[in-house]
């Protein structure tokens, strides 16, 4: 399991963050996610023989939101 | 088209429904309006209608699916207007509430931005520049005027006036000097020193205030997890409703207008938008709350309990009065200085203090000196024999102290240490030192009973006289004294079990088990003292508990910014509702409406961050 937390562009809805937040949890091999609306982060722990990060990013930024930043 | 930018994308459609709507009113709805209107639309909507099936790839119906279903029912029966103006209302409304919602984050952005980016170190010899994280514990920093401290650390050479309005909230600059801590993130305004790091990287006070304000700021509070599950519900039931009413009236623009007024934005973006502003607001001033559920508590605290020494007093003695005997006061106090400078006792620290203040410094040394443990001692200075100490001291010399017993007695009975001062045969002094109170604590209680806090009680290990003085010169409500840690706890047990809510207010360790069982565990001076620091709810960084009025007051504040954010997005849900169901609000109408209404809603949470600044703090005070 690793964790991880992106930096999105600035969230305006909270319905945006739940948005994101359930998107991310269906992502396969993804165990937690949670999403910080006011400072615009997402935080998840994944397992990464299953997914990698790049897939993660790329469904969040389908959604419409830009991954500005990770950790 | 499909890649522009989200603020020329509200531009551009912006223009054409401009056009659109002048068409309209010259023309009518001429072929060529309808271009325009249609343009507009797709435009605005694309990204709309893209975002909205990215959602539902992954199961998410969304306020932008609702808008998608409506603009293109608009569109398959001719309403073009409605569509145009429905997706520019809401693309514009979107890039609005972005832009605004920035300004409730200002404050906790801009404390981000204090942190330090760059650290000068001395390697081999050489001053060489480096990044904060770089730093290794032991290094020497150096820094400049203008410079921030990058480690928390003790001075080893230099001085100078640091602005500490980073950790501490006050902007005043502290003057520091060798062997004083200083912390990450204060501000050289002049002078020049050499730090030896103590903490570095993300241990440093200030790299954990930024951690604490960071998680605090999405710690939700009751109301916003009660909001998120109501509207959990609501818009299942929204959806319902449109159908049934279309259902029965047959009617498609009714139950589009429907669904799109009933989105819940302004309701369940009303209390974060008001807890980060409290927040961000808090931190600026020094004060920080640990989330949104502490935020709301804050301001219910009907019983606030305080710990005495370095709470409510400064936690240093200090000389309150001089009484001499056949002598000049000022040379009591100088043979008494130059006497107890042989002595390393926290009480002879204060008399040399008391007398290099007045009297400047003083280099004499006794010619001859003995400690007596627990007594006092015996001094030769220029041939004549002194003794300085207690009762015992003097019964044990045979000096007598009966002429001044109940001036002794009577200083006692204030809560003050008394230090008898004797040559060979007579009492020459009497020197009474006792902790001094903070300098705003008088006022605190002052503004706290104000405020309405019912019980105001001091807990603390120190003895009875000293608990009873203190807390009859500040007017507390009632006071406990010798108590243990353990016993703090208890006893803000039973006044919590009578009054309500309870906090807690102390400074360090021995306070750490009350901290953490009182409702609320508020941690004075945080900047520095770990445990506090982590176990408190509220944590004033400064030395100031004046802050804890601030506090309160931000707490109220935000809650009620927060009932009259609720409050006006269900006004307006319902008016625009009924407005709906009696047909005199249209769709596009209601999108402005529903738009204005999250915008008010940030405005008015915007309004937050400037509380405690000049104005409002009278009324605070009143």
């Amino acid at each position: 399991m690793t964790d991880k937390t992106f930096q999105l562009e600035t969230l305006a809805c909270p319905a945006c963050a739940a948005k994101v937040e359930s998107a991310v949890k269906k992502t396969k091999g993804v165990k937690e996610a949670e999403v910080l609306f006011n400072s615009s982060r997402v935080k998840f722990s994944f397992d990464e023989s299953i997914v990698d990060t790049e897939t993660i990013k790329n469904r969040i930024e389908t959604l419409g939101y830009k991954v500005i930043g990770e950790k | 088209m499909l890649k522009l930018s989200k603020s020329k994308r509200v531009l551009i459609s912006g223009i054409l429904v401009a056009i659109s709507f002048i068409l309209k009113l010259s023309i009518g709805m001429h072929i060529v309006t309808s271009i325009f209107m249609i343009a507009a639309a797709i435009i605005a909507g694309y990204p709309i209608l893209r975002n909205a099936i990215a959602a539902i790839r992954y199961g998410i119906v969304g306020i932008d699916a609702l808008v998608s279903i409506a603009v293109i029912g608009a569109m398959s029966i001719g309403e073009y207007w409605e569509a145009a103006a429905v997706t520019f209302l809401f693309m514009f409304g979107d890039y609005l509430e972005s832009r605004t919602i920035e300004k409730t984050r200002s404050s906790i952005k801009a404390l981000l931005d204090l942190a330090p980016d760059s650290a000068r170190v001395m390697r081999d010899g050489v001053e060489v520049e480096i990044s904060p994280d770089e730093v290794i514990k032991g290094d020497l920093v150096i820094v400049r005027p203008g410079e921030k401290i990058p480690v928390d650390g003790t001075i080893t050479e230099g001085n100078a006036y640091i602005n500490q309005a980073a950790i501490t909230g006050e902007s005043i600059p502290v003057d520091r000097t060798v062997d004083q801590g200083v912390f990450s993130g204060g501000i050289l305004e002049s002078g020049y020193l050499i730090i030896r790091a103590e903490k570095v990287g993300d241990d440093t006070t200030f790299a954990r205030i930024l951690q604490m304000v960071e998680d605090a700021q999405d710690k939700k509070a009751h109301t916003q997890k009660f909001l998120e599950k109501f509207s959990k519900y609501y818009t299942p039931a929204i959806i319902v409703l449109a159908l049934l009413v279309f259902i029965i009236t047959r009617d498609l623009v009714l139950s589009l207008t429907l669904l799109v007024i009933s989105c819940p934005g302004a309701l369940v973006i009303s209390t974060p938008v008001s807890i980060v502003a409290g927040i961000g607001n808090g931190a600026r001033h020094g004060v920080l709350v640990k989330g949104g559920e502490i935020m709301e508590r804050l301001g219910k605290i009907k019983v606030l309990a305080f710990d005495k020494t370095g709470t409510l007093t400064v936690g240093k003695p200090a000389v309150t009065r001089i009484k001499s005997y056949g002598i000049d006061e000022n040379d009591l106090l100088r043979i008494s200085a130059i006497g107890e400078s042989y002595s390393e006792h926290p009480l002879a620290r204060a008399v040399i203090s008391y007398a290099e203040e007045n009297l400047g410094d003083i280099n004499d040394r006794p010619d001859n000196a003995e400690i007596i443990a627990g007594h006092g001692l015996k001094f030769y200075l220029d041939g004549i024999s002194y003794l300085i100490g207690n009762r015992k001291l003097m019964n044990e010399n045979s000096i007598d102290i009966g002429l001044q017993q109940d001036y002794i007695k009577s200083e006692e009975e204030k809560g003050q240490t008394v230090i008898i001062v004797a040559d060979k045969s007579n009492v020459i002094g009497i020197i009474s030192i006792a902790d001094i109170v903070r300098d705003d604590a008088k006022d605190l209680i002052i503004n706290l009973k104000h405020l309405g806090i019912r019980k105001i009680i001091m807990l603390t290990g120190d003895n009875e006289r000293a608990a009873k003085a203190i807390s009859s010169q500040l007017g507390i409500d009632e006071y406990h004294a010798e108590l243990l840690p353990e016993g703090k706890v208890e006893v803000l047990k039973n006044f919590a079990d009578e009054y309500g809510i309870s906090a807690m207010v102390g400074d360090g360790v021995n306070d750490a088990p009350a901290l953490a069982s009182a409702d609320l565990g508020i941690a004075i001076g945080g900047a520095g003292t770990d445990v506090a620091m982590e176990t408190a709810d509220v944590v004033l960084m400064s030395d100031e508990i004046r802050m804890l009025t601030h506090a309160i007051g931000l707490s109220r504040a935000t809650v009620r910014n927060m009932r009259q954010n609720i409050i006006f997005a269900l006004a307006v849900a319902a008016i625009l509702l009924t407005g709906v169901l009696f047909k005199t609000v249209n769709l596009s109408f209601g999108m402005l409406v529903h738009e204005l209404s999250v915008l008010l809603v940030i405005v008015n949470a915007v309004r937050l961050l400037r509380f405690g600044d000049k104005e409002s703090r009278r009324k605070i005070a009143n």
